[in-house]
């Protein structure tokens, strides 16, 4: 096994490893800026630099391949100060205005700085001035606090496939921004937020509802309901000092009381709601000619990436709203109702790990009798900041349980929150559809791979059911030419824009940390072998709703409340 | 140049070839002297880019424009000599009279201006080159003379 000489110390490398591999595999800190796992190194930032015998030049670590007998010293008072310089040199044309960015608390800039000691101002440059693009319903742009990492645009490009963003101009006047200086708005951006996950400072983040949400609350005339999405209670609990992949439902549900929500309820019955929609859609298509494959619509970066890229494939897309906007629905025009509160007096509030469910909540058709479905959207950020903005000791709450009657989920609609999870849920049900029984609850394990496509035939009755399952978008593009191309021909696809799923989702704490996304993987899946109930379809509460309310899936008020128009999506 | 025409051009350089990119740029705006919206997106199409990536090549380079030229277009050399002979004042007049920017069009039209960076005339600095036509050792007066001369041009052509 080639070694290598690390600091004075013989260190053991495995075969085309790169240098920043070994030396963070083996416990030495070494700073980044440019490198994202899962990219090619780009070599751009230079932070990663170390001290190689026998060359002159410092070598970036990232794009260096470990190679026997190498000589590597990585916090040399060379490497040190060069690393200084180059924070330094970053820090002479930014803003300075930290007190005020939302990113204080979490900024990669503002770590390094602190990390390698700078205390003095060395250079001084010339101030980037550039208006903030606010104009998406989702993202926030503000150039002057980007530093041209390029993360985001890699991501965008490379991860994505969308491409909205790349590097304009040149030298001092070099700007990240959309085709023709344009707004984020008219660009091909389909809102996925994982560039606000990638981005290291300030200069991409949410567009903020909390304003929004305390505004409401404190208006003694609205009635304030909220719900929460699959993967936020195996998220939130990383801010309040929880392991990742700690399920913090219990709490969560708490605090959202202590914020004041009148009402509380899980959107993970919406997941099961959808489950029954998607099933008998999907049995639907299968009997009467198509079209197929049906994608599922639960994921609006998606759905908005079919409308801009692949057309031609919008009419597969599944006419269920997801599981926000079907929640929402419900909330405004079935529990309103029963409870005396006239819609109009309904504030409704979503926390989502997910940027694009802000502008999936004002799209056109997510409307019901000309009243949005849902009126604010949290990412799990922002909910977050709000808790420790009201003083809310998190840890120490009691747990609660949300409110009835959409507060019941089976295990199957919290598994909404990971890549492969709404097919497992969904064929639970469509097995149960096709044969009248319940398959083993069994965890699909062919289901839960964090990449690349996934497929499966299962044989329900004398149906051959063929599925495929991705997540991240380039997947998600593979796949389309696959099926193009006539060498795969699923019934069903699950699409989940954002690389492993919701709990990866642009919402979610930033950074990419694939241990943690693994964790709360893990967690997801406990919650289903610990569950008594693991079936959308004996869940009582959809049932009662069915029963009272919506008829059978697919039944005209199922069509009004729950689903899109005909013919797919609406495209703007 | 109509959108058939650009169709028709972009479609000559072979597709899916992201080495081709500049040299596609470049054939566009010389048929028709910038590169529109339409051109980038029908040329990120043709080359399977995204119309963004297309954009940042083309905002890095000085050679691409992207509004439609004036029918008087000005070039102002900002090279090394030029710069030293004054060719700043000559730059401010200009944008002081035609009320542009380097890279803009005037609303009417008549005038575009760009800066370059040398024009390889350095004798003769400072240099303006009006439609082509070079201009030697000019200053904030002769400036304005040109300009009053080529009224003529800007005008009858309208």
């Amino acid at each position: 096994m080639p070694q290598i000489i690390v600091n004075g110390k013989s260190v053991h490398t495995d075969p085309h490893e790169t240098l920043l591999e070994v030396l963070r595999r083996e416990g030495i800190r070494i700073p980044t800026l440019c490198h994202w796992e899962g990219l090619p190194a780009v070599g751009a930032c230079r932070l990663c630099v170390v001290e190689l015998d026998g060359q002159v030049n410092l070598v970036p670590a990232c794009a260096t391949p470990a190679a026997e007998g190498m000589r590597v010293l990585t916090h040399s008072p060379r490497v040190v100060d060069a690393r200084k310089t180059i924070i330094e040199l970053i820090l002479a044309n930014h803003p300075d205005d930290c007190l005020y960015c939302p990113r204080k608390g979490s900024c990669e800039l503002l770590r390094l700085a602190n990390e390698l000691g700078i205390t003095e101002r060395t250079y001084r440059g010339a101030k980037i001035h550039h208006p903030k693009d606010v104009s998406s319903p989702s993202l926030v742009r503000d150039p002057e606090k980007c530093i041209l990492c390029g993360r985001c645009v890699r991501v965008c490009s490379q991860i994505q496939h969308v491409g909205a963003i790349d590097f304009t101009s040149r030298g001092a006047t070099a700007l990240v921004a959309p085709a023709f200086g344009d707004g984020l708005n008219i660009s091909s951006c389909i809102h996925c937020g994982q560039c606000v996950m990638a981005c290291p400072t300030g200069a991409l983040t949410d567009a903020r509802h909390i304003r929004r949400v305390t505004s409401a609350l404190e208006d003694p005339s609205l009635t304030v309901v909220i719900q929460h999405a699959p993967s936020v209670s195996v998220t939130l609990g990383e801010y309040f000092g929880f392991a990742p992949g700690t399920d913090v439902d219990g709490l969560m549900v708490a605090a959202l009381r202590r914020l004041g929500f009148k009402v509380v309820f899980d959107t993970s019955f919406t997941a099961d709601l959808t489950v029954m929609e998607e099933a008998a859609e999907l049995v639907d298509r299968i009997r009467n000619h198509g079209p197929l494959p049906m994608f599922t619509s639960c994921s609006p970066a998606w759905v908005k990436f079919v409308e801009n890229f692949h057309p031609r494939w919008r009419e597969n897309v599944s006419t269920c709203k997801s599981p926000q906007q079907m929640m929402g629905a419900l909330i405004k025009n079935v529990w309103a109702g029963n409870n005396g509160v006239h819609p109009d007096r309904v504030f409704s509030v979503s926390v989502m790990p997910c940027t694009a469910k802000k502008a999936e909540a004002r799209r056109p058709e997510m409307l019901t009798e000309g009243r949005f479905d849902v009126d604010a959207v949290l990412t799990t950020r922002e909910l977050a900041e709000l808790i420790t903005m009201k003083g809310i000791d998190f840890s120490t709450l009691t747990p609660s349980l949300p409110d009835h009657p959409f507060g019941t989920r089976s295990s199957a609609g919290k598994l909404f929150g990971a890549t492969g999870g709404v097919l497992e849920a969904a064929l639970r049900t469509a097995f149960h559809m096709l044969t009248g029984q319940n398959p083993a609850a069994e965890p699909i394990h062919a289901l839960r791979e964090s990449e690349g496509i996934r497929e499966l035939t299962l044989k329900i009755g004398d149906l051959e059911l063929r599925v495929a399952a991705v997540s991240g978008l380039a997947a998600a593009d593979r796949l389309l030419g696959e099926i193009e191309a006539g060498r795969m021909n699923p019934h069903l696809v699950e699409v989940m824009s954002c690389p492993g799923g919701c709990i990866a989702g642009g919402g979610q704490p930033y950074g990419h940390d694939a241990t943690a996304v693994a964790s709360r993987m893990q967690a997801l899946y406990k919650v289903d072998r610990g569950s008594v109930l693991r079936f959308s379809h004996e869940n009582q509460e959809i049932l009662r709703l069915y029963r009272e309310v919506l008829g059978e899936p697919l039944g005209e008020t199922s069509h009004r409340l729950l689903h899109t128009g005909n013919g797919g999506h609406h495209v703007r | 140049m109509n959108n058939a025409d650009l169709i028709e051009l972009v479609s000559q350089t072979p597709d899916g070839d992201p080495s081709q990119l500049i040299s596609l740029l470049q054939k566009v705006q010389e048929a028709s002297g910038f590169l529109s919206r339409e051109a980038i997106e029908a040329i990120a199409g043709h080359l399977r880019l995204s119309p963004s990536a297309v954009y940042g090549v083309a905002s890095f380079y000085n050679q691409f424009r992207f509004t439609a030229p004036g029918r008087l277009h000005l070039q102002v050399c900002r090279g090394t000599a030029c710069h030293v002979k004054g060719s700043l004042d000559v730059l401010e007049t200009l944008q002081r009279e035609l009320k542009i920017l380097p890279g803009q069009t005037s609303r009417d039209g008549a005038y575009s201006l760009e800066t370059v960076a040398c024009v390889g005339a350095c004798s003769l600095a400072p240099v303006v080159v009006a439609g082509g036509e070079f201009h030697a050792g000019m200053d904030s007066e002769k400036t304005k003379n040109l300009l009053t001369s080529m009224e003529q041009v800007t005008e009858c052509n309208a």
